[in-house]
Formats: structure tokens, sequence, C-alpha cells
């Protein structure tokens, strides 16, 4: 089953992602998923802090960056979202690798942090990898974002 | 030649796009797909998402706050 999109030489879009805070993952995670559904292919790589998102469970420790107010703004942000019908980071995150969407985990915020393959969401994780495959990525991609 | 019937009523940024490209994966060359939801921008920009994927629009229409769209893979 041939797609057009792929046909059509889709660009490119690379986003690093470099907070761990929940509001920057929303904006990396929605640019994503819009550059896959508007046919571009995408790459994510994920360093740092917001590598520790990609731990099992990661993703709903995420704090807001602003507001955040040991958790009751993010409650609060949480029900305004829910009540607003907006998907939840995991729900976005199983959307854009669905859509095709590469996830590379960088390898040596792995060793600082001393996080294995195993801690992480392997199910997500398409590459762990080094600067060397995120400038590979990027030097083709049309759009490239720092998060 | 299938039809293909989405509904994101209700759903908001980035979730009609997303179904909508969603099912256009799915969908064989001619089968037609038919999106109805509600949120604003997706109105215009599930058309330019066809554009860019060199499909057919068929038509859109509106009926109060909700809009549908069809499109041919």
């Amino acid at each position: 089953m041939e797609d057009k999109s792929e046909e059509v030489k889709a660009q490119k879009a690379t986003i690093v992602v470099q907070s761990g805070d929940m509001d920057k993952l929303y904006s990396a995670l929605i640019i994503a998923n819009g550059c896959l559904s508007m046919g571009m292919m995408v790459s994510m790589f994920f360093t740092f802090w917001g590598l520790l998102r990609l731990k099992k469970g990661g993703l709903e420790k995420a704090p807001l960056s602003k507001m955040h107010y040991l958790g009751l703004g993010k409650w609060m942000i949480n029900r305004r979202m829910k009540s607003k019908n907006v998907r939840s980071l995991e729900r976005l995150f199983q959307d854009y690798v669905d859509l095709g969407g590469k996830v590379l985990a960088c390898d040596m915020t792995m060793e600082i942090m001393g996080v294995g393959p195993k801690d992480l969401r392997e199910d997500l994780i398409t590459e762990y990898c080094g600067v060397g495959t995120y400038v590979n990525e990027a030097r083709y991609s049309s759009i490239t974002l720092f998060i | 030649m299938a039809e293909i019937r989405i509904d994101v009523m209700g759903e908001t940024c980035p979730v009609p796009l997303v179904e909508f490209r969603k099912a256009l994966r799915k969908a064989q060359e001619g089968d037609v797909i038919e999106i109805v939801g509600t949120h604003p921008s997706s109105k215009k920009e599930i058309p330019m998402a066809v554009k860019a994927m060199g499909s057919e629009l068929l038509d859109i229409s509106e009926e109060g706050d909700a809009w549908k769209i069809r499109v041919r893979k």
C-alpha cells in the first residue's frame, strides 16, 4: 500500500527536546504530530531533562515550567485540559509513533544520569544515539527546533 | 473503493489533523474519507494537509458549529 506523501519526497522536521517540562513537551509533541499530519517526516531527539521524560512513568511526572506551585498549578491546568478535550502527553506520544515519527534517545545523557534502556520506554524509542545522528537528521530538515 | 468515516466532534488541536492523517495512511488509492468535526482551525488546516499530500478535496460543508470534509485519496 503506497502512501502518496512518502512518494512526494516528504520534507523533514527535527526537534531537539531538551526540556522536561510538561508545557514544552506539549509544544514539541503537538508540532511534531502536526508535521507528520501535513505529510512531513519527523525526528525528535531527546536529551537531558527531556530524556528523563522517556523513563517509565516519566511523562506523567513532567512539571509545569511556570506556575507549577508544587503541583497545584499543574493539577489546575490538567483539569482545564481535560474539560477542553486535550489529549494526554501519553496519547500524543502514541499518535506520534503510530504516524511514523522517530524517537532518538541521547546516549550520553543516559550515561550521565545512570539510565539504561531497561529504565526507558523502549516501546517508543527508535534509536539510541549521539550528536552525529542528530546532525545527520537536522542537516536535511527544513524545520529544526530546540525545545 | 471504500468510504471511510471519521468523527472528531468536540476534539481539539491536533486531534482532527492526526486522525485524518491516520485514516489517509490506511486508505487505499481512490478511497473516500469523510471527516466531521467542530474544531474551527481544522476546517482550513485539513484542506492544507490534503493539498500537501496530493489528495483530492471533494467537498467542504458546514452546519452550525460543525463541518464536514470529504477527500479522495
